[in-house]
């Protein structure tokens, strides 16, 4: 099981990008961190989640 | 008359603490937008005792900026970052105030907040502050980053929260208020968001990294 954003689901062995365009966030406007560390944007494509991994992803909205 | 450094050091140390007060003095604070959040956010500061602010946006000071942020009438047409400065040196005559008058991007903004502590996230379009959230965790690890999303509208100010995401990592709003949802932005609940980040640079340089 992988925990994205709190809850837990089936995602080990899929990629990071396959899982993020699978729940519909938009890459423009999130920062993603596994397991605490930060995921630059240029990896979403060869990273792999694992069974255990704690994936937070932080969805910006607009205003300030 | 106005106080002496001295006077005014003074005062900060009786509220705060002769240690505390040293860790503000100490300090190098980069805001990265100077509207609703920023504009609070430096105002807490200076008022704080931060030692040195460097002080980031691109934008003049209109008159639809005023119901929320920290200008005044007779400031509308000047670069916010000259109307901030000003405004902070009021307050406080003894800070030292870096301003840049420049959009920030990925290819400009390292250099900028090189000297920085913490940072401070004060951007409107979730673009920016997501780019920015990203570079900072990604390239400058000795850095905290304070970020905020959610605050616009009506609905409670008991629904911002401040949350510690990572250990670098703060994360202050009520994470889904959009403005872009055309709900529009109301002073006292930016506010209430630009506080929470503020009070969370006082803490973090303190050592309480707890939120």
């Amino acid at each position: 099981m992988v925990f994205l954003n709190g809850k837990e689901y089936e995602l080990a062995n899929k990629t990071l990008a396959t899982v993020l365009d699978d729940f519909k966030f938009d890459v423009r406007t999130i920062a993603v961190e596994i397991n605490e560390e930060i995921i630059s944007k240029t990896t979403f494509n060869e990273t792999i989640l694992k069974d255990g991994d704690v994936v937070e992803v932080v969805s910006f909205v607009g205003g300030g | 008359m106005i106080p002496t450094k001295d006077e005014f050091y003074k005062a900060l140390v009786d509220r705060h603490g002769a240690e505390n007060q040293k860790k503000f003095d100490e300090a190098v604070v980069a805001i990265c937008g100077l509207g609703g959040l920023g504009s609070n956010i430096a105002t807490c500061l200076a008022r704080a005792g931060i030692g040195h602010l460097i002080l980031i946006d691109y934008d003049f000071v209109d008159v639809s900026n005023l119901h929320r942020q920290h200008y005044k009438i007779n400031q509308v047409g000047m670069k916010k970052t000259d109307a901030m400065a000003a405004n902070l040196h009021e307050i406080n005559p003894y800070i030292k105030i870096e301003t840049h008058n420049i959009k920030l991007t990925e290819a400009n903004t390292k250099p900028l907040i090189e000297k920085a502590d913490i940072v401070c996230e004060a951007f409107d379009s979730p673009e920016s502050k997501a780019m920015l959230v990203n570079l900072v965790l990604e390239q400058m690890s000795d850095k905290y980053i304070l970020s905020s999303s959610g605050m616009a509208g009506f609905g409670s100010a008991n629904d911002i929260k401040t949350r510690r995401v990572s250990k670098r990592f703060y994360l202050s709003g009520d994470g889904v208020s959009d403005v872009n949802a055309g709900i529009g932005l109301v002073s006292s609940r930016v506010m209430v968001c630009g506080a929470q980040e503020a009070h969370m640079v006082l803490k973090i340089l303190i050592g309480e990294l707890e939120a």
